[in-house]
């Protein structure tokens, strides 16, 4: 067990590999109830969470979610997270552990009297459900006759004598869903899903696992590749920045960035053999010169290889640029890869 | 319950050593490695290496992190175990037998008394 987010959590519960080979090959479940949740409600919401984040919501259909960033006044990261439209006017916001207070205090400056803002995250608790077999899983779970919801949709279900959301989310680049519901049921959630994912070979994976999956995928990790002093530009995530939009917070340091392009880029890359594998705030170099710093790193279970994550200039951020990685005085080779550095074949 | 054999002795940082004539043979333990999870990489001293007590000599690396390891005692590398760089999980599945890390010629026989005889060490891991 780790300290994480105020919480303690378990890195593991077998073994971080076949943890991951089982995400990737069968089914995983996690436990994500240290994830925080708000619920935005009010008809001025959805005008004023315009302003508060980066993605367009008005884009989002009802039971529809996106990524989206909340921005500081300079553009950077207070964090990312998933925005979902559970009703009209009404939505759910899946923060960072870590966040939550942070998040919550930034919100309230700007909040309109008009707009109700509640932090259920205590009485709340969450499950990750991944991996190819997850749609077998949810008619086994849920119910045979129904489909799952379409990717990024969320759907309520009953369960327990209460109700659960179910999201076609993740964050391992499988197949799979996020599910939400009262602390209250938490405990027997788990062991119902458990049973009904023994079948297909479901496994309880934890911290680790999430974080080489997440790596393999390039999925940022607030406080490791995402901080108050990265934009999402630098960061690479400009799809889920909508510029158009006339006014949101941090606004006007994207368009000086995208204009002027970002001093550096977060990268992907990979090492070229074997060697010690990569890891964060280790330094990296382009023809000897010091061009960046590793963000997240790790032995990639899947491509069996050092794979990770930096902020190089913008000079020596192209795919394909060798780099050299320094560990413990010495320099091992490696490359910058597209992302996401791991596709199913 | 993890495997702590009578026969060694054992430091804080979780080295097992292992008595042979005027040298040492150093591991990690049982428990260590179930602490790290899977070992995916490690660095081993060269013979000759000059050490002193607590000074860190290798790494091993599990998926999760780096951790160094450290010279029991005062002395001078023999052997690493090369072994380790083509099959780092030797020391998930063999602690105590293939995994071992290094071989040391101990500079003062009387620094062993330092160490923790698996009765300590039982205690400290609980």
């Amino acid at each position: 067990m780790v300290p994480f987010g105020g919480w303690l959590m378990p890195v593991q519960y077998s073994s971080i590999t076949d943890e991951h080979r089982a995400v990737r090959n069968a089914l995983g479940i996690f436990d994500i109830s240290h994830m925080g949740q708000f619920i935005a409600s009010g008809n001025a919401a959805p005008d004023w969470l315009n302003t508060m984040l980066t993605n367009n919501v008005t884009k989002l259909g009802p039971r529809q979610g996106q990524y989206t960033f909340l921005l500081n006044e300079r553009g950077g990261i207070i964090d990312d997270l998933i925005l979902y439209r559970i009703a009209d006017a009404e939505f759910l916001l899946v923060v960072n552990a870590s966040k939550i207070e942070e998040d919550l205090a930034w919100l309230e400056k700007d909040r309109p009297k008009t707009v109700e803002l509640r932090n259920r995250s205590a009485d709340y608790g969450a499950v990750a459900i991944q991996g190819p077999r997850a749609r077998e899983f949810f008619r086994a779970w849920i119910d045979a006759e129904t489909e799952p919801p379409a990717r990024n949709v969320i759907a309520d279900s009953p369960m327990f004598g209460s109700t659960i959301s179910i999201a076609r989310t993740g964050y391992t680049g499988e197949d799979g869903f996020e599910v939400f519901f009262p602390a209250t049921i938490a405990a027997q959630v788990w062991q119902s899903a458990l049973s009904a994912g023994a079948q297909f070979g479901m496994k309880p994976c934890g911290l680790g696992a999430r974080d080489t999956l997440r790596l393999e995928m390039c999925y940022p990790l607030n406080g490791s590749d995402l901080s108050s002093n990265r934009n999402p530009l630098e960061a690479g995530l400009g799809f889920f920045v909508d510029l158009q939009k006339p006014h949101f917070t941090g606004r006007e340091t994207l368009v000086e960035t995208k204009t002027n392009g970002a001093r550096e880029r977060l990268v992907a890359f990979k090492m070229s053999g074997k060697g010690p594998p990569p890891r964060p705030h280790y330094s990296v170099f382009n023809n000897g010169a010091r061009v960046g710093e590793i963000t997240s790193g790790t032995l990639s279970p899947s491509l069996n290889i050092g794979i990770g994550m930096a902020y190089v200039s913008a000079a020596s951020a192209k795919v394909g640029t060798p780099l050299e990685v320094e560990i413990r005085g010495q320099r091992f080779p490696a490359t910058i890869e597209k992302k996401p550095l791991f596709k199913k074949s | 319950m993890m495997n702590v054999p009578d026969d060694l002795l054992y430091t804080e940082s979780h080295e097992w050593i292992k008595r042979e004539g005027e040298n040492i043979r150093v591991g990690i333990t049982d428990h260590a490695q179930a602490e790290l999870t899977d070992v995916v990489f490690v660095e081993v001293p060269k013979a000759g290496r000059e050490a002193n007590a607590r000074e860190a000599i290798a790494v091993v690396e599990s998926v999760k992190a780096a951790s160094d390891i450290y010279a029991p005692v005062k002395g001078t590398v023999v052997q690493g175990n090369d072994a380790l760089t083509q099959n780092p999980s030797l020391v998930n599945t063999d602690p105590f037998g293939e995994g071992w890390l290094f071989v040391l010629k101990i500079a003062n026989e009387d620094d062993l008394k330092n160490l923790k005889d698996a009765a300590a060490y039982r205690q400290q891991i609980g």
